[in-house]
């Protein structure tokens, strides 16, 4: 492989990586800092993916699609010819409010009960996704799927060089949601969540609404999601149902933010990059060792391996420190063990 | 005893949990500044009182007035916000947050609890947060827990999460705070500083406690006045000295006739 194809290799891994850390970071608001347990990933991945491809797409040739109906085409509306791609900013706003929508009708119905019906009702909401695509072919061609998703800026761009393109608008978005995130976990907004995190009834003791907080953190969370299947939907510019399987969308998300380290927004894109870089890299290998089924085993092994040496992470979460009390010290106080 | 309306007053309050009746048509008076003690033998209903009291069930039956409103029934985040805190008897720390955190997340109306604040207005926040952490150092100063305030809150010992618990009451501006077995587990010397800082903010900040606690001098020196509960409901009130002559909370301390629900 000459250099060229190195470096265009490792652009395409970069903007999948960089794609995997916003979910990662969008189950960092769940996970790492509110305790909520999501277990359909996958169906923020692909409501994102589909509202964003669904409203930028042309319509239908009529000649190839018998079924499929919709198509937006708001990338060819001169309506929207504001310079730049306003289309893909709207898509993406619109994949985030669709998903916003979504997490805002489970949030209400299940998290104020016990934390397993959130769990039960995200991976419910997952799979009825994955289905209403599959089975409702007026809506997105069914299992034949969409494609011909227009890229961004695609009238302006070469096709060769389109990923490098890509890769820095994915790059922008990865780090302004990052420092949104971070900003907000670490105001006494991200407090509450944590402390939520670790004792619901001491954190309603203390004067918050528990249940608000959590649905802000679900709907949250659940945004950023969607934000990255509509930057996904823009790279891959294919999708069938079967791209949102359970195992690539939501299993490997969550081996990223726990190799990572949950409760760290550094960690999450770290765990996005090392988790999708033993997934891709293990294809190089040879003979048996490039099976998928092996490769999935060594992320297996991976988390395994870190549960095991590093509980919480690579990068584990941050204590915050603050200055005029000493150092840390095992010294005893006034206050001591007794 | 004055003639001023009493700052939480119980009337004929049930709670069942299926068969069991664990308070059964409670009623009890506590009035504006004192520090009441409330005793009574294992299962007698004191801490499902609590919970009924704060928010954290919803009684079967009865009312709870608070400062002449009706709390009957409300979420624990809203008694707080009525100016009633409880503590825990098992502490309910924030393992992996900070001592400093832990008190930092108490009081009410910050603005950075709102997630379009921290995110357009974070020189307000960061201002809000400077003042929030200066008052928590104090009050942590004021415990004897200033040394810890970096330490995450799961590591502290028994005693000083006992402490902690204490400490955030004195965060929040309560009228009356609940206190669950403060004494339980903690040192003769832990327990003076602890009394020390109830009568303090009793004193000095005109807040009302109502302790459940079986260190009988604890209660006997701090409480006044005092009420026994046995079986769900009050068996007697008074004086630390006249509930302690008392033939029917003899009879409930040593009696058969009460055995352990809880």
């Amino acid at each position: 492989m000459d250099i060229g194809g190195v470096i265009d290799y490792l652009i395409g891994f970069a903007i999948m990586a960089m794609i995997y850390a916003i979910f990662a970071l969008g189950l960092n608001v769940h996970w790492g800092f509110t305790g909520l347990f999501n277990i359909g990933i996958a169906g923020f991945f692909a409501l994102g993916a589909y509202t964003a491809a669904l409203l930028t797409s042309p319509p239908p040739d009529p000649d190839q699609f018998e079924d499929f109906i919709f198509g937006g085409n708001l990338a060819n509306q001169d309506l929207l010819d504001l310079g730049v791609d306003a289309w893909f900013l709207l898509g993406l706003a619109a994949a985030a409010v669709v998903c916003g929508l979504v997490a805002l009708m489970i949030g209400t119905i299940t998290l104020r009960l016990n934390d397993d019906y959130l769990s039960i009702a995200t991976l419910g909401i997952a799979e009825s996704v994955r289905f209403f695509f599959l089975n409702e072919k007026w809506a997105a061609n069914g299992s034949k799927g969409l494609y011909r998703i227009p890229k961004f800026l695609g009238d302006v761009i070469a096709p060769e060089s389109y990923d490098y393109l890509y890769v820095v608008v994915v790059l922008v978005i990865l780090l302004i949601l990052f420092a949104a995130v971070q900003r907000a976990v670490r105001s006494p907004w991200g407090r509450v969540l944590r402390a939520i995190r670790e004792d619901e009834v001491a954190t309603a003791a203390s004067g918050k609404s528990v249940f608000r907080f959590k649905l802000q953190s679900f709907v949250l969370g659940s945004m950023i999601m969607g934000i990255g299947g509509a930057l996904f939907a823009h790279h891959v510019r294919f999708l069938s149902p079967l791209t949102f399987d359970p195992l690539l969308a939501t299993f490997v998300i969550w081996a990223m933010l726990m190799v990572g380290g949950s409760g760290n927004n550094i960690g999450a894109v770290l765990g996005a990059f090392v988790v999708w870089g033993i997934w891709a890299g293990t294809q190089f290998l040879p003979g048996i060792l490039s099976d998928p089924s092996f490769r999935l085993f060594m992320i297996g092994v991976l988390i395994v391996a870190i549960m095991l040496l590093r509980p919480g992470g690579l990068l584990g979460e941050w204590r915050r420190i603050v200055a005029r009390s000493p150092a840390h010290s095992s010294d005893r106080d006034p206050a001591g063990p007794d | 005893m004055t003639n001023q309306p009493p700052i939480l007053d119980v009337r004929n309050v049930t709670k069942d949990f299926g068969g069991v009746r664990a308070v059964d048509r409670c009623s009890l008076r506590v009035m504006p500044g004192t520090i009441t003690g409330l005793i009574g033998p294992n299962g007698a209903g004191k801490t499902t009182l609590f919970n009924v009291v704060a928010g954290a069930l919803a009684p079967t039956s009865g009312e709870i007035h608070f400062d002449g409103q009706s709390i009957t029934g409300l979420r624990p985040h809203q008694t707080f916000a009525h100016g009633l805190i409880r503590t825990f008897q098992i502490p309910r720390e924030l393992r992996r947050m900070t001592v400093l955190e832990n008190l930092m997340l108490v009081p009410g109306r910050q603005s950075g609890e709102h997630l379009w604040c921290s995110w357009l207005t974070p020189w307000k926040v960061a201002r809000e947060e400077r003042r929030t952490q200066a008052r928590a150092l104090d009050v942590l100063e004021l415990v004897n827990l200033a040394q810890l305030a970096n330490e995450l809150a799961g590591n502290l010992s028994g005693g000083q999460k006992k402490l902690l618990e204490l400490a955030r009451t004195l965060m929040a501006e309560p009228k009356l705070v609940l206190l669950d077995e403060p004494g339980a587990g903690i040192n003769r010397t832990l327990l003076r500083n602890l009394s020390a800082n109830i009568v303090r903010a009793s004193v000095e900040r005109n807040v009302t406690f109502l302790i459940i606690e079986h260190d009988m001098r604890f209660v006997m020196t701090m409480c006044d006045p005092v009420i026994v509960m046995a079986n769900g409901s009050v068996i007697s009130e008074g004086t630390p000295s006249e509930v302690q002559r008392d033939p029917q909370v003899l009879e409930a301390y040593l009696g058969g006739r009460v055995s352990g629900t809880a």
